[in-house]
């Protein structure tokens, strides 16, 4: 059977500490790949490949909001600002310097770490809720700087308009060209935290989380790895909104208020804590559930309902409906998405001698 | 393994959509318009108002028969005020043949301008978005069409002027204004209305949520002592500002609201319309249920044996959306015209938005003028005040220091 363990024997270290152990493992791996890089692309219109643009963003960010809530288990709802500071320091290279993208997007990266490490501080000596008090604290005062400071953030109306990503000359601007940048991004972005986490840096999170002093007492350095797991959960952070910068073409404090860093909380959450996948999942439910809907509610609400009633009746419905299957979903399995995917593959791993 | 049905999950859910796309009924002869609105997010009160003011008008013009021989067909899409939820929405109405977008929401047409430009599909913004936009030259697909904050700013201050006998030197001018880059932005403009009219200003920040301004208030009435305010105020905001200048005894009758400020539900959430009795306030559609163009959708929904919808009855926020719907109407008219009743682009209906001269609709819509270089049409605004229960007209449409205004565009330019 090659979707089992059974029989897949390692005979190098090398592929006992391999991503994918098992082939069909592999062989998915591939299959998604091209999927993704050729098929989809070319198949689908522009307008569900702007779905997925908006979705890969999403991802980037849940994963990073996942390293650290979910792996680190240190608590942040300050991660909208860390988007806008990588945004706007993006930005600001790339109009003022004229800096192109692969120079301003790490750069926004990178403010976005140090300002993620510098506001991880208290978390040494506070956990939980108070450390949650602490990151909305950072949320408000980077919201008020970026609006109050014109330096930085171009001048009254806060936004600072900014100009296609180029390539070799050419400008990135349809959904489809955005889509295989962003693709590039999301790509990197899940290898870089699937490889991440099963290193020693990955491994020392995961002992902070479970317990901070028995990992103390075996020599983790836990003031070096909550700055270390703030600051790459932040990179992330600022990338995700440099991302956004340049998907919209303007950055903007609007687009990343304290709303947006409890989306990417719910989308860890329903995803799954401590789990790339489910970071993945978690992004694709919250940004897909209210567009898929709409989409059911247009196409049968007009049997029910006048159209004027119809046109009053859908968002507030798909509020409602939003949050009902959030709740449901938990309900069903409060682990997430991720636990649930897990569930199933565990009942046909053994199928169909299940004990 | 684990991946394949993930994989398999979203391509159902992308099928599902594509089979609800195919639905809705093509016609040939239909024009598309975007319809972006807001009836769950952040500006809500607005949104349940002005959308079915929209949607009537359009309902009226295709009783009639349509335009030019086509059906319009306003596609709405609610994006919670939510920028993706907004991007999302654009793409969907431009694979369904937008020829225009209705934006709705500062951020959503910063979000959305650059798209617009490389799509070649023109988007309105009236009284929101970005106030350099009123320069065609450098917002091609932008249209303000209704007074930016730039011209409602020099506006309030020529208004302020006219109230205090003509003169503003020496007087004292107080700015309330939601702490945001909405806010903020008409101070350019004060600032330099204040030197060239010689009165003294002070701002008055009002942080977000904008729902506590005790102190602000205390110090415009009783330690700056103001002649006259200004107040520039969102959401539950203006009802805040109405009561508790109220409350230290300022007179209302010396404080006039932005467009945003200025609506019926402002007022009654204030405590009705004796609480706010003498505030002016700001309008870029007319206000009230008097216009013939309100007739005739009373009419068109007596003869479907249907009673006029309630939301008629919140004349502010309505009539802007009669407003939008009927420039909207009136671009694709000339659009159509132009083309000879060929089927449209976005670029003709950006043509067509740009020949929009004289049509005031019975009084409704100011003397608009757009041109290829100006997206605001003059920057026009009505004053009307709370009297006895009702807004009443105070003064006809106006517009002020349009060389300050134009001065600011020339400003951001740069």
């Amino acid at each position: 059977m090659i979707h089992r363990e059974c029989g897949v024997l390692k005979t190098t270290y090398r592929a006992d500490m391999a991503l994918y152990p098992l082939p069909i493992a592999r062989k998915t791996v591939a299959a998604i790949a091209i999927l993704f890089a050729l098929i989809v692309p070319l198949v689908l219109d522009q307008y569900y490949l702007s779905i997925l643009n908006l979705i890969f963003i999403a991802i980037v960010g849940a994963i990073g909001l996942n390293i650290l809530v979910g792996y680190t288990g240190q608590i942040s709802v300050g991660h909208g600002a860390f988007m806008s500071v990588g945004a706007y320091t993006a930005a600001n290279f790339a109009v003022r310097l004229g800096f192109p993208f692969w120079l301003s997007l790490p750069l926004g990266g990178l403010m976005a770490a140090l300002v993620g490490a510098v506001v991880g501080i208290p978390s040494l000596r506070i956990k939980g809720l108070y450390l949650a008090i602490a990151t909305l604290a950072a949320q408000f005062i980077i919201e008020w700087v970026i609006n109050h400071f014109t330096w930085i953030s171009g001048g009254v109306q806060a936004s600072i308009e900014v100009p296609r990503p180029a390539l070799f000359g050419h400008a990135i601007a349809s959904q489809r060209e955005m889509y295989f940048f962003l693709l590039v991004f999301v790509v990197v972005a899940i290898v870089a935290a699937l490889n991440l986490m099963r290193s020693r840096i990955g491994r020392a999170f995961i002992a902070i989380r479970d317990q901070d002093i028995a990992a103390q007492i075996i020599g983790i350095d836990i003031f070096r790895y909550k700055l270390l797991a703030f600051a790459i959960s932040s990179f992330y952070a600022g990338v995700t909104g440099v991302l956004y910068t340049y998907y919209l073409g303007i950055a903007n404090y609007e687009q990343f208020q304290i709303g947006v860093s409890i989306d990417y909380l719910a989308m860890i959450i329903i995803g799954g804590l401590g789990s790339i996948l489910g970071s993945i999942l978690g992004a694709i439910f919250v940004t897909l559930l209210p567009i898929a809907i709409r989409w059911f509610m247009e196409s049968f609400g007009s049997l029910l309902f006048s159209e004027a009633a119809v046109h009053n009746l859908i968002p507030n419905l798909r509020l409602i409906l939003f949050g009902l299957l959030i709740i449901f979903f938990l309900v069903v399995e409060p682990e997430g998405l991720n636990r649930l995917w897990r569930n199933i593959r565990n009942y046909f791993r053994v199928w169909p001698f299940a004990y | 393994m684990k991946k394949v049905l993930a994989i398999t999950a979203r391509l159902a859910v992308c099928a599902a959509v594509m089979l609800g796309a195919s639905l809705p009924a093509w016609a040939d002869k239909e024009v598309v318009i975007g319809f972006l609105c807001d009836r769950t997010g952040a500006t809500q009160t607005v949104g349940v108002n002005l959308c079915p003011g929209y949607h009537d008008y359009i309902a009226l013009v295709n009783s009639k028969g349509g335009v030019e021989g086509y059906k319009i067909r306003a596609m709405e899409i609610d994006h919670e005020y939510k920028v993706p939820q907004a991007m999302e929405a654009y793409e969907r109405q431009k694979k369904e043949g937008a020829v225009l977008i209705a934006l709705y929401g500062t951020p959503q047409t910063q979000a959305l301008n650059q798209k617009l430009t490389e799509d070649r599909i023109p988007g309105t913004s009236p009284g929101f978005g970005i106030s350099a936009s009123a320069d065609g030259a450098r917002y091609p697909f932008l249209f303000p069409i209704a007074a930016t904050y730039w011209s409602q700013g020099a506006a309030a201050v020529k208004f302020a002027k006219d109230q205090l006998g003509g003169s503003l030197k020496g007087k004292k001018i107080a700015y309330l204004f939601y702490d945001n880059p909405a806010g903020r932005e008409p101070i350019p403009v004060f600032e330099e209305l204040s030197r060239d009219e010689g009165f003294e200003l002070r701002t008055f920040g009002v942080p977000p949520p904008g729902v506590e301004m005790g102190a602000q208030v205390l110090d415009i009435a009783q330690r700056y002592r103001a002649d006259f305010v200004i107040a520039h105020l969102f959401g539950r905001s203006p009802s805040v500002a109405i009561k508790e200048l109220k409350r230290v005894g300022y007179p209302l009758r010396k404080a006039v609201g932005f467009v945003w400020a200025s609506a019926e539900a402002d007022i009654e959430a204030a405590g009705g319309f004796g609480v706010a009795e003498g505030y002016y306030t700001m309008q870029f559609a007319g206000v009230g249920p008097d216009y013939p163009v309100l007739d005739e959708i009373r009419e068109m929904y007596k003869k479907q044996g249907k009673e006029p919808p309630k939301e008629m009855a919140s004349t502010v926020y309505y009539n802007r959306g009669v407003l939008m719907a009927a420039i909207h109407v009136e671009a694709i008219r000339n659009a159509l015209k132009a083309k000879g009743g060929q089927k449209i682009t976005g670029a003709d209906v950006k043509a067509g938005m740009e020949k929009i001269k004289g049509f005031t609709l019975g009084g409704l819509v100011p003397p608009l003028e757009i041109t290829a270089s100006d997206h605001e049409g003059g920057g026009w605004v009505q004053i009307f005040q709370v009297k006895g229960g009702k807004l009443v007209k105070v003064t006809d449409w106006f517009k002020a220091y349009p060389e300050v205004v134009a001065m600011q565009i020339k400003e951001a330019a740069k």
